[in-house]
């Protein structure tokens, strides 16, 4: 049933999601906007994430091989998918929980939205990308290239901004505290994998014991 | 009685299903098996390859009919028509031989010395024999220091000894091993310890320079260790950055010299600032083509395991009137044919005591005769001759034919190939190249894009774009048309209709 409500819902989610495309023209104005007024919803960011992924996916399937031959047999499917958001996650998680500390305004969920609303740049060029990829020749190759350079450092870079602004940080303490962040991610992945192997050292204590024990018994 | 029936049944069965097991690992491990060619597809994987080449015959000294062994240090073999000559080192002798028929031998020669007025008219441990387009013989008379030239009756002529040069040690001994002779009488040599590229001596018999050494190879830190970091006693002890010395040359039918070395290091391999082979020009540079995906320098992978460790140790090469040229690694024993471009058509070969494998360290020196390949193992004193296969023969008539101008023929040859393998990535790049000689582009694109060569794929898909958009430019321009110059009509009379509705005239 369309009620009146869910329609006005849509209308505010495809609102939010259009403003998107404003925030990646007008990154201080846009990202200030996004939470301060309260222009953007977590649907919207979950679509760029979910467009962006699925750009990263259709690019490995249809990027002519003249740009980018792919070895199939090498292909993990969820690993890739979680090279976009896993590093994402960290990144979120790593920036909030250093610039909570420091009189950083965003929350949480602030840092993953404005994050995600950056990313739009890159599928709005990868995909016009993979079809570019098709007509061109190995000469030509250095227009996708130059492209797809360009939409990395968008996203990069509007990143940065987009921080500075939910943060209401001035110029120079956030790339202080982008650097910061950065830091806080490296920290983080150096405990998840120092978890990892301690439970799983763990666990194979258990279990040899637990065989050990078995063998005594019986 | 019934249930003993039954019971038999079940045995006889079982015994079968047992022997069905067993045959079927058999053969399961008989396909394990490493195969004796192979090549590489785009990502470097190995692709069994059917058999390029086969063996004719393993000849021993006895077989040849010689009266003493093959000595262990022989190390020269060098084709000329259909003879071989070969150097037989250790006994200080050249033995020729003929090639009477496809698998058999005879001695027509063997030389101990030869005739003329010069003090020394025997061989001390002869390392390479020559013979140049005039009939003239060269030999690299390693420990009597000196480069003969006779004529072809075996009477003296000349010798070419150790070069004034200043730069050159003294105390040297002049040890030639390795030579090649060009048109015009011009000798080029290598010579143990002398690092500074061939030894260059004019028709004449003065020496006219070095030339074609290798670039010194070494990386950067080890310099400036060297250089600021070292006493002048610890600099005395460390390796010196000197060029590499040549292992084997061998002169082509264009005159151009491959020159090997096979003391290379794995890493200065792969980062490309050492060659395992050369082409060098008369200036001595480099002009070997290198359009394969991997560099020619034999194996891609140098682990160790299977017997042996590190890169490819090139000791010989050896061109075809193809330009196509096989490369011979005493490490591994194998034998690796690469074409024009650089690109490996297949490697074979191994080490072992059966046909078509080779002592370890040992298989020296390598010749060809047609497109026969001919090689010296002086460990287990014997010459291998291999003979290419009717695979290996059509994969060079394929390349021949597209090289002579008969694509449609060429693209047949390779289609034929590719039946026999359909790993093979050149067979499908023949084709597509020899579709895209005869302007069906978008069939030579298909095999382009399924063996990923973008160089090929993009020059037939440059010429396919210009046909499709030559052929659909109407479409173009109406489409254009349409997404363009429509909407500005629509909006141009957009504009008028407004502008007459809103004219004063019409207000009243």
């Amino acid at each position: 049933m369309l009620t009146s409500a869910r329609i006005e819902a849509f209308k505010r989610y495809w609102k939010s999601f259009k403003f998107a495309f404003y925030c990646a023209t007008h990154p201080m104005d846009g990202y200030w906007d996004l939470t301060h007024e309260k222009r953007g919803t977590y649907a919207a960011a979950n679509t760029i994430l979910i467009l962006t992924i699925l750009s990263r996916i259709m690019k490995l399937q249809f990027t002519s091989f003249v740009v980018d031959p792919v070895y199939w047999e090498d292909i993990n499917i969820f690993l890739y998918i979680a090279s976009i958001i896993f590093p994402l996650l960290i990144w979120v998680v790593g920036n909030w929980a250093l610039t909570t500390l420091f009189d950083g305004k965003g929350k949480l969920g602030q840092v993953y939205m404005a994050s995600c609303y950056c990313l739009l740049p890159y599928p709005l060029i990868q995909f016009p990308l993979i079809l570019l990829s098709n007509v061109v020749t190995k000469e030509e190759m250095q227009f996708h290239t130059v492209l797809s350079a360009v939409s990395l450092i968008w996203v990069l870079v509007w990143i940065v901004f987009a921080m500075g602004q939910i943060h209401e940080y001035s110029f120079g303490k956030n790339i202080l505290f982008t650097v910061a962040s950065l830091f806080a991610m490296l920290v983080i992945v150096f405990i998840l994998l120092l978890f990892f192997s301690m439970i799983s050292q763990g666990v194979a204590y258990f279990i040899s014991f637990g065989k050990e024990f078995l063998f005594r018994v019986s | 009685m019934r249930k003993n029936l039954a019971k038999n049944i079940i045995k006889r069965l079982s015994a079968f299903l047992a022997g069905a097991v067993i045959l079927g690992c058999s053969t399961l491990t008989a396909q394990a098996e490493e195969k004796y060619t192979y090549c590489y597809d785009y990502w470097g994987e190995v692709q069994d390859s059917p058999d390029a080449y086969e063996v004719v015959g393993v000849y021993t000294s006895a077989d040849l009919g010689l009266d003493k062994p093959i000595s262990t240090t022989a190390t020269g073999l060098t084709v000329i028509g259909n003879d071989i000559y070969l150097c037989d080192t250790g006994n200080n002798r050249i033995i020729q031989l003929s090639r009477v028929d496809r698998e058999d031998f005879e001695v027509v020669n063997i030389f101990d010395s030869f005739k003329g007025d010069v003090e020394v008219t025997t061989f001390n441990k002869p390392q390479d024999f020559q013979i140049n387009e005039d009939g003239n013989i060269f030999i690299a008379d390693t420990d009597n220091n000196r480069v003969l030239k006779l004529d072809s009756e075996w009477n003296y002529l000349m010798e070419f000894n150790k070069p004034t040069d200043n730069t050159l040690d003294e105390a040297l001994v002049f040890q030639p091993t390795k030579l090649a002779v060009d048109s015009a009488g011009r000798v080029y040599c290598i010579a143990t310890g002398i690092n500074k590229g061939m030894i260059k001596y004019e028709a004449d018999g003065t020496f006219s320079g070095f030339v074609g050494a290798t670039p010194v190879v070494y990386n950067l830190w080890d310099y400036i260790w060297k250089r600021f970091f070292s006493t002048a006693a610890q600099r005395e002890k460390q390796a010196s950055f000197v060029p590499t010395e040549y292992s084997n040359l061998y002169m082509d039918h264009d005159g151009f010299i491959y020159a090997c070395s096979s003391n290379l290091a794995e890493e200065d391999l792969k980062s490309g600032s050492a060659k395992a082979v050369r082409r060098l020009n008369l200036m001595g540079s480099d002009i070997l083509i290198q359009n394969g995906e991997f560099p020619v320098y034999g194996d891609i992978y140098m682990g160790s395991g299977g017997g042996y460790t590190g890169c490819s140790k090139i000791v010989d090469v050896t061109a075809f009137d193809n330009d196509s040229y096989v490369l011979l690694d005493k490490e591994r024993g194998r034998l690796f044919v690469y074409d024009s471009q650089g690109r490996m058509l297949f490697a074979f070969g191994g080490k072992g005591n059966m046909d078509g494998y080779f002592s370890k360290d040992q298989p020296i020196s390598l010749d060809h005769m047609g497109y026969d390949l001919i090689a010296l193992d002086s460990i287990s004193k014997t010459i291998t001759v291999f003979t290419p296969t009717d695979y290996g023969k059509l994969v060079f008539q394929a390349m021949d034919q597209f090289d002579a101008g008969f694509y449609e023929e060429s693209g047949e040859t390779w289609q034929a190939v590719m039946d026999l393998n359909g790993n093979y990535d050149l067979a499908y790049i023949g084709v597509g190249r020899a579709l895209l000689r005869q302007e069906r582009y978008k069939e030579a694109l298909e095999y382009f894009e399924l063996k990923f060569d973008d160089d090929n794929y993009s020059k037939a898909f440059k010429q396919y774009r210009k046909q499709w958009i030559e052929e659909h430019i109407l479409v173009i321009f109406i489409v254009a048309f349409a997404v363009l110059i429509v909407p500005m009509i629509i909006g141009r009379l957009g504009k008028i209709k407004r502008e007459i509705d809103t004219a004063d005239i019409f207000k009243f």
